[in-house]
């Protein structure tokens, strides 16, 4: 879960990690006072809002004004624009990248700077890159700091500023559940001061439980992802017209590989993970039958999701929904007998291999 | 000989009483495994298919000598079920358990090292020796014992792949599922590694997906210290790019991580990769 730019503000704030002072509109009459010059930045959760013209500079109420009228509404790939952060204009003298995400290869938390941070960070030159593996139970011993700050060339005051930033942002990683919390540019202002420019934040959606209140970045769900999303199934939304129905990230994928093969191309697709109830089975189907799919290709190899219960749920969603949608079912694994004889019984033909399952949805994908 | 799970791994089910560890209990003793207890706080004292339940893990111990863990707890007991069996000296822990906070994963994981325990998963279907036993959720009926051993960051692809060789008639040795998280227990390069030492494993299947660089780093491996031939199957390679966790997933990663990478990289190891999960058999009989 990604929270917009001042959510994770607010989050440092909370933490102790100096951010510009700043207030949130959404309207452009909400602004009355502009006492400093000031940046207008939109509240989107992608990247690339500057070269898109979402953020300008302001010096006056007229200014500020009429900078969130223009971005207010904008389209940055894709995410429209509903609210924008006027923030206090930073004299810039340097810009530092900081990170703290998960390394999955050591199975550690990893804190990454960069001496020079800003746009081009993605191409930064391996030299310049410095990493710390951070274990849990240790946190970011003081030596790190030191020498983090030794690396960036930072003058002693700085640096001290850095050794708190560090253990605060720490403190947020951890105690937040975050996967990713990324300050770009970590800015060093001419009076010597380091303040958190932006905040890229991203909690564990597996431990936003934990975390109730958290304010996430809106999201620009079509009106079948949120369908979805209640119903606890992950989709994805590709540009073709076979419905894949599976269970499990990898089967899906290889679903849709298969299919790209005979020349079908995935349109809705719905992994059903590790349920074993016919109801989410049935939800899926509801979603599915109302995406506009020429075909739908359900998959199943059972395992925790057995097959009679995924044919329980196919038959219930086929008797309440009635739709029209031809449908190509294939089924292996735990209790597939079962679910052939079930689905049988209701004229629904279920095939055992998968390539030729593929094949069929092709066919009727009309390629 | 098989690879982590031998004729000593006597399991304990944390979890037994629910939906799932029952139905799984039964599976893995039909499997010939040696199911010993079953832990539920609270139902102590009751048995499941004849496998007698304790309250803790310590009474589950002392009373059976078990050694080996199935986690079968919801993600949000995950943690504390984990500790509590490396705690009480499980040697191997498998956490089948889905979406489990990733920093308790790490914590786990870490202190399982710092233990030294094994821990496969979370989010993992598990492993199958057929002929010796199984922990976890695979369905009994793919296997067929043989001398292809299977590592796969996938669950239900795996079976599907499993089936595949059965139904070639080409037998496997030992099945690892390593779990589809970004942060695992155990990576392809252990198995590998014990695979390539495991006398009874003469070829190896890999079977990888897009996101993250384990696959990179298992060619890198198996360029370096692999004897037996190993084949792949990389799911994804339709899939649109994944979500990018802002700047530092593409700093580290550099450019790994997509189909082409992996499929690359494996090849340039000598593997055999795979266009469908189908052809797996067939290149398995080609590399023999």
């Amino acid at each position: 879960m990604k929270l917009a730019e001042h959510a994770g503000k607010d989050l440092f704030r909370r933490y102790g990690i100096p951010v510009p002072e700043g207030f949130l509109v959404k309207d452009p009459s909400e602004i009355t006072i502009i006492e400093t010059p000031m940046v207008v930045k939109a509240q989107v959760p992608v990247g690339g809002r500057g070269k898109a013209g979402g953020i300008r500079f302001a010096s006056t109420v007229e200014q500020a004004r009429s900078a969130a009228k223009d971005i207010l509404g904008m389209d940055i790939a894709g995410n429209v624009v509903s609210e924008v952060l006027i923030e206090e204009r930073l004299s810039i003298d340097r810009e530092i990248y900081v990170s703290l995400s998960v390394d999955r290869s050591r199975r550690l938390p990893l804190l990454m700077m960069i001496k020079e941070g800003g746009m081009e960070v993605e191409s930064a030159p391996p030299a310049q890159i410095t990493s710390w593996p951070i274990h849990p139970f240790v946190g970011i011993p003081s030596y790190v700091c030191r020498n983090a700050a030794s690396k960036l060339i930072l003058d002693p005051q700085p640096a001290a500023q850095l050794e708190a930033i560090l253990s605060n942002l720490w403190r947020l990683f951890w105690e937040m559940d975050c996967e990713l919390v990324e300050i770009n540019p970590l800015v060093k202002t001419f009076d010597g001061r380091l303040i958190a420019a932006d905040a890229k934040v991203v909690i564990d959606e597996d431990a936003v439980y934990r975390h109730p209140g958290l304010i996430e970045a809106a999201p620009n769900l079509t009106w079948l992802e949120r369908e979805a999303r209640e119903k606890g199934l992950a989709m994805v939304l590709l540009d073709g017209d076979v419905g894949v129905l599976a269970n499990g990230a990898g089967l899906t994928m290889a679903t849709l590989d298969n299919l790209a093969l005979h020349g079908a191309k995935g349109g809705v697709f719905l992994d059903l993970g590790g349920t074993d109830d016919e109801k989410v089975v049935e939800a899926a189907l509801a979603i599915m039958s109302k995406a506009g799919q020429r075909v739908i290709l359900v998959n199943i190899f059972g395992g925790i999701t057995k097959c009679d219960t995924v044919a329980e749920g196919l038959i219930s969603a086929k008797d309440k929904l009635r739709f029209e949608t031809p449908m190509v079912v294939r089924v292996r694994g735990v209790n597939e007998e079962q679910a052939r004889r079930m689905l049988a019984e209701r004229g629904i033909a279920a095939s055992r291999d998968l390539d030729e399952a593929c094949q069929k949805a092709a066919a009727l994908g009309g390629v | 000989m098989s690879v982590i799970i031998t004729g000593a791994t006597k399991v304990m089910v944390q979890g037994i009483t629910g939906h799932q560890g029952t139905f799984h209990t039964e599976a893995m003793l039909e499997f010939g495994t040696k199911v010993v207890a079953g832990v539920t706080p609270g139902r102590g004292g009751s048995q499941v298919h004849s496998v007698p339940v304790f309250d803790s893990v310590e009474e589950a111990v002392a009373e059976t000598g078990c050694n080996a863990a199935a986690v079968f707890v919801p993600a949000r007991q995950a943690m504390d079920a984990v500790i509590e069996a490396i705690e009480q000296g499980m040697e191997l822990i498998v956490v089948i358990s889905e979406h489990v906070p990733q920093h308790d994963a790490i914590q786990m994981i870490q202190y399982a090292k710092f233990r030294g325990a094994r821990v496969l998963g979370p989010n993992c279907p598990g492993l199958a020796s057929p002929g010796t036993g199984k922990v976890g959720i695979m369905p009994n009926m793919i296997f067929k014992r043989g001398s292809t051993g299977v590592v796969s960051r996938s669950g239900t692809l795996t079976y599907e792949i499993v089936n595949a060789l059965t139904e070639a008639g080409i037998g496997q040795s030992t099945c690892v599922g390593i779990g589809g998280d970004p942060v695992v227990g155990t990576d392809f390069v252990e198995v590998l590694r014990m695979m390539e030492e495991d006398p009874d494993t003469g070829r190896v299947v890999l079977v990888g997906e897009i996101g993250g660089s384990a696959e990179e780093e298992a060619a890198e491996y198996i360029t370096k210290h692999m004897t037996k031939p190993v084949v792949a199957y990389i799911a994804g390679r339709t899939a649109p790019p994944g979500k990018r966790m802002g700047h530092a997933g593409a700093i580290i990663s550099r450019g790994r991580g997509t189909a082409e990478s992996k499929v690359k990289a494996l090849e340039g190891a000598g593997v055999k990769v795979a266009v469908l999960p189908t052809d797996v058999p067939r290149l398995i009989r080609e590399s023999a």
